[in-house]
């Protein structure tokens, strides 16, 4: 702060100028959160935060969050690779729609969703012809979360995977080195960083998914209600299980954040030492 | 200089934003300053009416919207359409609003007890019923109401803080009561319910879509959507759905909002949400 403080002073202007702005937006920001741990911290916050509707949304969060960071990793890694290594025609497409997740509002992703998956959906004829459906089952929140929080990990990968230089694979391949060695024993540990970054911000926003999971998954308590829909839906039911909730998804999405800067903190180290 | 000018405007302005909501909004109530000049005469006030009306009451209110505007030259009907819970919830926390139409009594007097209406016991003015509806190929085959306890159906219904899902509820009940559903009735076809629904109209979109084998709704939703197959439920086992409305103590155009209601409870009114599959309570 008094580092600022003096290089506006050089400049004969005065830091407000800065300050009062950012303090507007800091208040919005900060206020609002700091208002919710002042509610949730009652005498009641552990009956609400350990009553049934609350512990059976946070286990079916944590199952279905972590289910689609895994088929985010299985499937997002490869896609990465190729699209930062290999070129081929079509491959902006590829990338369009890769990033369209990121910015479609999800409500969007859950209509489209249905409209594909859904038992009269345009795919949905073939999926029950082999004894499968979709909709409001568990399996459906976890598609709606991997749709929006996949290309997130695809991204972050994408960038680790392209930042590594050519010459490192080059040279393992002189020495003999086939695609899947070159990857598993160089591009993977080197762009280990990106895939764990990417994991983090995936994992945040699967586990914040709501809009895709209400229209395509439903609300069934225990089995489609994540906790971001019984925070919704709590909020008619009495406040205090949504807001016992919404403290503990707070605190898990700090402690991800943490452990995110944390790791790109580390990767800035590595590029400094190379 | 002319930066922080700019700055100061801008947080100027972001604070007139956070201003208090009763605040008019300007854009509904200016006037173009250049406008040709017309006898002031002319122009009635331009007046914004909002109304919060239960999810069911869309079709039928956004007519009675309509009409209710031809009457009132330069008065704009806003709807809020949402489950009553929802809306009263929304009223509680302090949406601004001038009338409110609920599904059910305990949603209303949530308000009453609040001194948030502006009557100690609001009027109804129409009432309703529950129907079973099935996507219009009936892929679940449903022909009766024992079918739907059939374990292999899926079924949708409201949430049970919304008025239609307890109404629901208290139907699965009278029929558990009688020996030719069983006492298992209910537990059945709870069981079989494979999402609870925020308002009535998400039910009916998804079993329109045919995401759902059967729903149950109110008799006017069906009248609504008529592409879909129904069942009706006798009244031995129906409730009557009573629709109280009133005008809000908050409200910013209590003479409109009163004026309304009174449309709403004439026979015009009453016909209008008859048409729409409501019971009137003047018949």
């Amino acid at each position: 702060m008094r580092h600022l403080f003096r290089r506006f002073s050089i400049d004969h202007n005065p830091g407000w100028v800065f300050i009062l702005p950012s303090l507007v937006l800091i208040g919005l920001l900060g206020l609002p959160l700091l208002a919710l741990a002042w509610r949730a911290l009652g005498k009641d916050f552990f009956n609400y935060a350990l009553s049934p509707t609350a512990i059976s949304a946070l286990k079916l969060s944590l199952l279905t969050s972590t289910t689609s960071v895994l088929i985010a990793i299985a499937t997002g890694t490869p896609l990465a690779y190729i699209l930062a290594r290999w070129d081929f025609h079509g491959k902006t497409a590829f990338e369009l729609l890769i990033d369209l997740p990121v910015v479609l509002p999800p409500s969007v992703a859950g209509l489209a969703l249905l409209i594909a998956f859904g038992r009269q959906g345009v795919f949905g004829a073939w999926l029950s012809a082999i004894g499968i459906t979709l909709p409001f089952t568990t399996a459906a929140v976890v598609v709606a979360q991997t749709f929006v929080s996949a290309p997130l990990f695809v991204r972050s990968a994408r960038v680790g995977f392209a930042e590594i230089d050519k010459q490192l694979e080059e040279a393992a391949t002189v020495e003999g080195a086939n695609e899947w060695q070159v990857f598993r024993f160089i591009m993977f540990p080197l762009a280990g960083r990106a895939l764990l970054s990417g994991l983090v911000l995936t994992w945040t926003r699967a586990l914040g998914e709501f809009g895709a999971t209400i229209m395509f998954a439903g609300n069934l308590e225990g089995k489609t209600q994540t906790m971001p829909l019984a925070i919704y839906l709590g909020f008619e039911r009495g406040l205090g299980v949504a807001v016992a909730l919404s403290v503990m998804l707070v605190v898990v999405s700090i402690v991800l954040l943490g452990i995110m800067r944390r790791l790109e903190r580390g990767s800035t180290v590595v590029m400094q030492d190379i | 200089m002319k930066r922080i000018a700019l700055l100061v405007l801008l947080v100027a302005a972001l604070l007139a934003a956070c201003g208090p909501a009763a605040t008019p909004t300007p854009a509904s109530t200016a006037v173009p300053p250049t406008a040709t000049p017309v006898p002031p005469t002319a122009i009635p006030e331009p007046r914004t009416l909002t109304v919060f009306a239960a999810a069911s009451l869309t079709d039928a209110f956004t007519e009675i919207g309509h009409n209710f505007e031809a009457a009132h030259p330069g008065v704009t009907v806003a709807f809020n359409f949402a489950g009553s819970q929802t809306l009263s919830t929304q009223i509680t926390q302090g949406a601004v609003a001038d009338v409110f139409a609920s599904a059910n009594h305990t949603e209303m007097d949530k308000l009453v007890t609040g001194s948030l209406v502006q009557q100690a016991a609001p009027n109804d003015f129409v009432t309703n019923k529950l129907v079973v509806i099935l996507p219009k190929d009936n892929p679940g085959n449903v022909t009766t109401l024992q079918d739907l306890a059939r374990s292999d159906l899926k079924l949708i219904i409201c949430d049970s803080t919304v008025p239609a899902g307890k109404y629901a509820r208290q139907i699965l009940d009278n029929m558990a009561k009688d020996p030719a559903f069983g006492a298992d009735f209910k537990t059945k076809v709870l069981a079989n319910v494979v999402s609870n629904e925020n308002d009535v109209k998400l039910v009916v979109t998804k079993v329109q879509l045919g995401e759902a084998d059967a729903g149950l709704v109110y008799i006017s939703d069906s009248v609504s959507a008529p592409e879909l197959k129904t069942i009706e439920i006798p009244a031995n086992y129906n409730v009557v759905a009573k629709y109280p409305i009133a005008a809000l103590t908050g409200a910013l155009q209590p003479g409109l909002a009163s004026d309304f209601i009174a449309y709403v409870l004439s026979a015009d009114g009453q016909a209008i949400l008859k048409k729409w599959g409501f019971t009137p309570v003047t018949p």
